[in-house]
């Protein structure tokens, strides 16, 4: 089962920030690296339940705020020894912000 | 003489198994008789135990507990679950051994190889272990003894459950006791009466108690703290007589002449081997019976010797250790196990609580030759007093009074005759943080290092082995040391010693921030040269290929604020999520809000509103902080603006790498012992430094006298008032992961001095710690005399341009709560985690 969900424009997101958004009942952080691009994850430290979308990022990397474990953007593989997270597609499409899940 | 008796009708019908006698059922033929049973020896032997005390073997060494413990609760000898009962009744007859209680053996007819009992009984044996043990040594006296086998009404023994247990009864109404002979029994003797409230004098012939185990320093450091606890000592004398009065003690005279009143006298003046039954039957005897490696009597290969009955290569050992392995050794050669098992006599160390002073002995007690190294440590006040003794580089000896706690490392090095640290105090003392390598190498692989994260030493040295080159690798894999920080002394030695030493150098460790590879200094200089004034720029002109690192945004925010106060490019992406939302986050996404008290000062119509917002807001959490605030706990991001405009007061920035707060005490307003208004001067630096952004969070204090109510020894910057209107300046405390008690950087005369120099030292703390380096690693890294010679004596002449420098810092404050009512960034305070219900924090 596949959901796409059009959430806004882009611009919602600060650049280098991330932004915590609901798509059907999965809670997903979408992020906006300077260095480009968008990238998805679920929104929930795997670790501690952490909000993630409240964690540093750089280009490759956010960091959880709790306990500062680190998942990839591009894949949600956790860097730091916990579970990985999942990762989804986000797209910008016209300026607006889309979120694939499955 | 010799009586022919039956013999028991079980011997005539049983098939011949070989016939084991053990003489003597205290703690060593218990535990020969263990060792045999463990190896088999109760299918081989029919057993048969005699014992003249009339009940199962107990533990000696638990003889004082039982004295210090109520009367009456071991009296009952039907108790068989009291510990103090090494087997119960029920164990012999569990394991098919016969127990003789009561009878005593008094000759052995080594042609026919039969004992003889007391009560008329003949016991053949095959063959024979004597544990006849020791008794009390009573010296000659007047007074002594009622008859010729009963003690005077009041004198007692220390030796045996009987002697315990009549003390017992006897303490319930006397109120005065002497103990002659302050030896290690003697003091625990000793404590326990005195458990029972009883006045205690100890008498004791030399000015050394103990001095078996002690030489005469350690023993002084155990006399103070013994008087201290109010135990009277009575040393470098003799008793020469036991007053009586009516047949019971009244009193004892020392051989000066003068006597001194009591009620009870308890003699423990040694102990002297029972040989008596192996002089009537020839057996060889000196101090005790003499034996041979095998733990033979020299005579008779078919008696066997074990305990304090038993000489050994000329030792007769009173303590339980050698105890041990000689019944070991005896239970391999009877059984057979080991026919070849020898015995070489105990290397001795002693470890005892007497009278709630901790003592441990082990080897000699002084050195003894020329070339002894001798480490000698006397703290008399704390009643400490340690030494060791090495020779030829390895350990012989130890003592250690008032603190033991190096004593299982000492034992270790003493029984293995291990390499020693080239600085011999590292075997008394763990000094900071000495590369003690060879301890960590020491460890166990599931040791834990990193207590906050829970990463053990295997999980690091897995690290190395999956190809980590570095520290810094294996700290951003495991997270190791990235809690509190206190293990990273201890990861760097793990993680080094699994590279294969000290040659694995890492420059990353010199970075102020892992993503760019410069020191602080050459960091800052570049930036001023190339005016970088944003964290992006930064990345782009410094950063390998440019590229961003998320660990290193928040360090570069915060030096690049410190750095511009005027003109710093603010990008919130550069922060971490408390300096975006000026809160701190809580574990389940919520966060805490702190309004500033200065000084920990608050008034009825603040706490009134705080009131009102909490029950507004429905905090479920109001608490108060370490430094003297009020904590909101619970806040979601989306209601802090609204719980900031409620409140109507300033942010305390309990969140930030910054100035958090000043703890104060009462000072002069009201304090009967204040010197200077700790209160006042606590508020004004509050007033003028908060907030202020450094390289880690600063804590400070002001406490109006010496007492020091308000904690300020262990700051960041604490004052403390003293007399003639001066106050002292302590930095780089700290009470947190690491206990440091700041240094005095200077005392000086007046509120404005106080504050100006606080503000220059924190401005020098900003401007040169590294990142997340607090001020209890800085002070000494800087060094304490060169701190003071820049900040206070101003020996570099930059003292006008940092104070000039927090000047600036001070008059660009703005208040981030009033500041942020307008959202900074989009969706700034919206929620990170939308309608899903996360882990909730328990509210009381």
């Amino acid at each position: 089962m596949s959901v796409e969900a059009k959430l806004g424009p882009v611009g919602q997101i600060p650049l280098g920030e991330g932004r915590a958004f609901l798509v059907g009942d999965e809670p997903v952080a979408v992020f906006r690296p300077r260095s480009g691009g968008l990238y998805a994850l679920r929104a929930i430290c795997p670790h501690r339940g952490g909000p993630l979308a409240d964690g540093l990022t750089d280009g490759e990397v956010v960091m959880c705020p709790l306990h500062h474990h680190q998942f990839a953007l591009a894949d949600g593989t956790c860097r730091t020894g916990a579970d990985d997270v999942a990762a989804y597609r986000a797209t910008e499409e016209d300026g607006e912000l889309v979120v694939r899940l499955g | 003489m010799t009586q022919i008796a039956e013999r028991p009708e079980t011997e005539q019908t049983t098939p011949p198994r070989s016939r084991l006698v053990v003489v003597g059922n205290g703690m060593s033929g218990a535990r020969a008789l263990e060792e045999i049973l463990a190896r088999g020896g109760g299918d081989r032997f029919a057993i048969t135990v005699f014992g003249d005390e009339p009940y199962g073997n107990y533990n000696r060494i638990l003889l004082s507990e039982v004295l210090a413990n109520a009367a009456g609760s071991v009296v009952d000898n039907e108790d068989a679950d009291d510990e103090i009962y090494l087997n119960p009744l029920d164990w012999y007859a569990d394991n098919g051994i016969t127990l003789h209680a009561g009878v005593r053996i008094v000759r052995i007819d080594r042609h026919a190889k039969v004992v003889l009992g007391d009560d008329g009984s003949v016991t053949p044996y095959d063959t024979l272990v004597l544990a006849t043990g020791s008794r009390s040594f009573f010296p000659p006296m007047e007074g002594m003894w009622a008859s010729r086998t009963a003690l005077t009404r009041g004198v007692f023994g220390f030796r045996s459950l009987d002697d315990a247990t009549s003390m017992l009864a006897h303490v319930k109404d006397h109120r005065t006791a002497v103990v002659i002979g302050g030896g290690l029994l003697g003091l625990e003797a000793a404590a326990g009466l005195q458990a029972h409230g009883v006045a205690v004098h100890v008498v004791h012939p030399t000015e050394v108690l103990m001095n078996q185990q002690l030489e005469a320093e350690a023993s002084k450091v155990l006399r103070s703290k013994l008087q201290d606890r109010g135990m009277h000592m009575h040393l470098g004398v003799k008793t020469s007589e036991i007053l009586t009065e009516n047949g019971s003690v009244s009193g004892v005279r020392f051989t000066d002449g003068s006597d001194l009143a009591c009620d009870m006298v308890v003699v423990t003046a040694g102990i002297r081997p029972n040989i008596g039954l192996a002089m009537v039957s020839g057996l060889e005897t000196q101090r005790a019976i003499v034996v041979d490696d095998k733990m033979r009597s020299v005579d008779d290969d078919d008696i066997y010797v074990v305990g304090e009955c038993a000489q050994h290569r000329g030792e007769v050992y009173g303590v339980v250790g050698p105890l041990w392995e000689q019944a070991a050794v005896l239970a391999d050669v009877v059984t057979g196990a080991d026919p070849d098992a020898e015995y070489h006599g105990s290397r001795l160390a002693t470890k005892l609580k007497v009278a709630g002073v901790d003592v441990a002995q082990m080897g000699v007690k002084t050195p003894e030759r020329s070339s002894d190294e001798f480490v000698q440590f006397s703290e008399t006040g704390r009643g400490v007093y340690q030494t060791v003794v090495i020779r030829d580089g390895t350990l012989i000896g130890a003592t250690l009074v008032g603190d033991v706690s190096k004593v299982a490392a000492l034992t270790q090095a003493f029984d293995s005759r291990s390499a020693l640290p080239e600085e011999r105090i590292q075997l008394l003392f763990d000094l900071g943080s000495a590369d003690d390598s060879s301890a960590v190498a020491d460890l166990p692989d599931d040791t834990q290092i990193c207590n906050c994260n829970g990463v053990s030493k295997g999980d690091l040295i897995a690290c190395v082995e999956h190809g980590a080159e570095s520290v810094s690798a294996c700290t951003a894999q495991t997270r190791a040391g990235k809690g509190c920080g206190s293990c990273k002394g201890l990861v760097k030695e793990v993680v080094e010693a699994a590279l294969g030493g000290a040659g694995a150098e890492d420059p990353a460790d010199s970075y102020y921030v892992p993503g760019i590879p410069l020191d602080k200094p050459t960091l800052m200089r570049e930036i001023r040269a190339r005016e970088l004034k944003s964290v992006s720029a930064v990345f782009a002109a410094l950063a390998p290929e440019g590229r961003e690192h998320v660990g290193s945004k928040m360090g570069l925010t915060a030096l690049l604020r410190m750095m511009w106060p005027d003109d710093v490019v603010d990008e919130r992406d550069g922060r971490f999520i408390n300096d975006r939302v000026h809160a701190n986050i809580q574990r389940d996404g919520t966060f805490s809000v702190v309004p500033r008290m200065s000084g920990g000062v608050t008034s009825p119509e603040q706490l009134r509103r705080i009131a009102d917002v909490a029950e507004k807001h429905e905090i479920p959490m109001v608490k108060l902080t370490g430094g003297q605030r009020i904590d909101l706990l619970g806040v979601p991001k989306e209601k802090l603006q609204e719980v900031w405009a409620d409140l109507d007061m300033p942010s305390g920035w309990a969140y930030g790498k910054s100035f958090r707060t000043v703890k104060t005490c009462v000072g002069t307003d009201f304090c009967r012992f204040g010197l200077g208004d700790s209160t006042q001067l606590g508020i004004d630096l509050e007033e003028r430094y908060k907030g202020v952004e450094g390289p880690a969070k600063m804590k400070l204090a002001v406490s109006g006298c010496p007492r020091n109510c308000a904690e300020s020894m262990v700051k960041d910057v604490g004052l403390v008032a003293v007399e003639g209107g001066e106050w002292q300046i302590y930095v780089g405390g700290a009470a947190g992961a690491t206990i440091r008690k700041g240094d005095i950087l200077a005392t000086v005369d007046s509120h404005e001095e106080a504050i100006r120099l606080t503000g220059r030292f924190l401005q020098y703390y900003r401007e040169h710690a590294n990142w997340l380096e607090r001020t209890y690693d800085f002070v000494p890294r800087m060094g304490l005399e060169y701190l003071q010679a820049v900040i206070v004596d101003d020996t570099e002449g930059i003292a006008a341009e940092l104070d000039a420098r927090m000047q600036e810092t001070v008059d660009r404050y703005s208040d981030p709560w009033a500041a942020d009512q307008q959202e900074r960034t989009p969706g700034q305070f919206h929620d990170a985690l939308p309608l899903v219900p996360l882990p909730q924090v328990p509210v009381r």
